[in-house]
């Protein structure tokens, strides 16, 4: 396989069939939390998107280039998680020093993305699937993009479900969660896709 | 005393089970419980972490400063997932299998971090061990719960043994994320209504008030923008402070 079609391989399948949240189950927690409104929806995902990128190149070569020639592939959860948490501050803090209006709109979003299982879910998933670091930074960037999919057309669902007449004993999360259901099932209509 | 712990022990199981009343470690819950044996792995892999982690932090907690807390316990816990995975690893191949990305994520497991957070690092060791002793089981509990529903509707089997799968035709559709989330989400609401008939709060969000990152979470909710998750649930998980 050329290089090329590797790469929409990866882009469609990280976007579409193989979805961060709908097929995957990473980053439930800001997918149902922080998906009421379309714009929130959306600095959220780009600060995910973000993190995501600039982790996976950070982590990919710590791991090939420390970890590996040392035999510490043991190490490689404890490492990742510090350098993930180290990260978040870092970007924080660069973005407030230098970028103020991309802290304004991203900055309290950052906090909550140590503990997000997407982070550290794709630079694992990299390392496991043994993609080289260009295709790891691809990977990362369509499982970023495929978050944001999916919370923008969460956050589009939800917007109509404050309005509808919700039995009940559903109302709140389990209606949430279902509609959670329909939109991951219309996902399914992408399998095969890109092999 | 003793009925004290006792209380601290049960507490986690049905009171404030992790996952159907404080909403925490979702996303395992989601993803591993294709089967019911993928779920009572789970748990236990995630119930050997809490137990230890909660021990090493109790014990340490006068010791770590207040400032670096967070990366402390996450250092912590992700040493005890290591084990646990090199464990997984050597003795049940097939459950590593299974479990996938989820066995290193268990680090990120909001129920560990939440614990640690709201429970060991104020609390002293036999209380810390007992809380995490009952979390994990209600987890494993939960785990295992919706790994039987779903493998029963979507393989027709229970543990690996058939059971309706030549009676009934079973319907994939529950082995696949869509059926995960629609079969939490049933579960939510039956907890609920269990919930409201006893006249408990009903849980309407997801645990932000136990998740570690909350301080971000309601700094958004200051800004008027972000779900009010955060400030409605606040009261669901403090039962025990």
């Amino acid at each position: 396989m050329s290089s090329t079609t590797s790469i929409v391989a990866i882009l469609l399948a990280g976007i579409l069939t193989e979805n961060m949240v709908l097929s995957r189950f990473m980053g439930i927690c800001p997918f149902l939390g922080v998906s009421k409104k379309v714009n929130t929806a959306f600095s959220m995902s780009i600060a995910v998107t973000l993190v995501m990128v600039i982790a996976t190149a950070v982590t990919h070569p710590i791991y090939t280039y420390f970890l590996l020639p040392n035999e510490l592939e043991y190490l490689q959860t404890v490492v990742f998680i510090l350098v993930i948490a180290a990260i978040v501050q870092l970007i924080e803090i660069v973005l407030k020093k230098y970028i103020k209006p991309i802290y304004n709109a991203l900055g309290i979003y950052l906090p909550l993305i140590t503990t997000n299982c997407a982070v550290l879910g794709i630079t694992t998933i990299n390392i496991d699937d043994g993609l080289n670091f260009g295709l790891s930074l691809v990977n990362a960037l369509a499982a970023g993009i495929g978050f944001m999919l999916a919370m923008i057309l969460f956050a589009g669902v939800r917007s109509k479900l404050d309005t509808a007449d919700v039995p009940e004993f559903l109302k709140g999360l389990p209606i949430t969660l279902i509609a959670a259901a329909i939109v991951a099932l219309s996902f399914l209509g992408f399998a095969g896709i890109g092999g | 005393m003793k009925s004290k712990n006792l209380n601290i022990f049960t507490n986690g199981i049905i009171k404030e089970n992790p996952v159907l009343r404080l909403m925490l470690g979702t996303c395992p819950t989601l993803a591993v419980t294709t089967a019911a044996i993928n779920g009572i792995g789970m748990g236990v892999a995630a119930t050997i972490v809490l137990v230890c982690s909660n021990l090493v932090i109790s014990l340490l907690r006068n010791f770590i400063p207040d400032k670096v807390r967070i990366p402390a316990f996450i250092t912590v816990i992700a040493g005890f997932v290591s084990v646990v995975q090199m464990l997984v690893k050597a003795f049940t191949p097939t459950l590593d299998e299974a479990l996938g990305v989820f066995l290193p994520l268990i680090v990120v497991n909001c129920i560990i971090l939440a614990r640690a957070e709201m429970f060991a690092s104020k609390n002293s060791v036999l209380p810390s061990v007992l809380d995490g002793l009952g979390m994990g089981i209600g987890f494993t509990a939960t785990l295992t719960l919706m790994g039987m529903i779903r493998e029963l509707l979507g393989a027709g089997t229970l543990f690996g043994i058939t059971v309706t799968a030549e009676v009934i035709d079973p319907m994939i559709i529950f082995l696949l994320p869509p059926g995960g989330f629609f079969v939490f989400g049933i579960l939510v609401a039956v907890s609920n209504a269990i919930a409201k008939r006893q006249g408990k709060p009903v849980v309407e969000h997801l645990g932000c008030a136990n998740c570690p990152a909350r301080a971000g979470c309601q700094n958004a909710v200051l800004e008027g923008d972000a779900s009010p998750a955060c400030e409605k649930n606040e009261k669901v998980g403090d039962g025990n402070e």
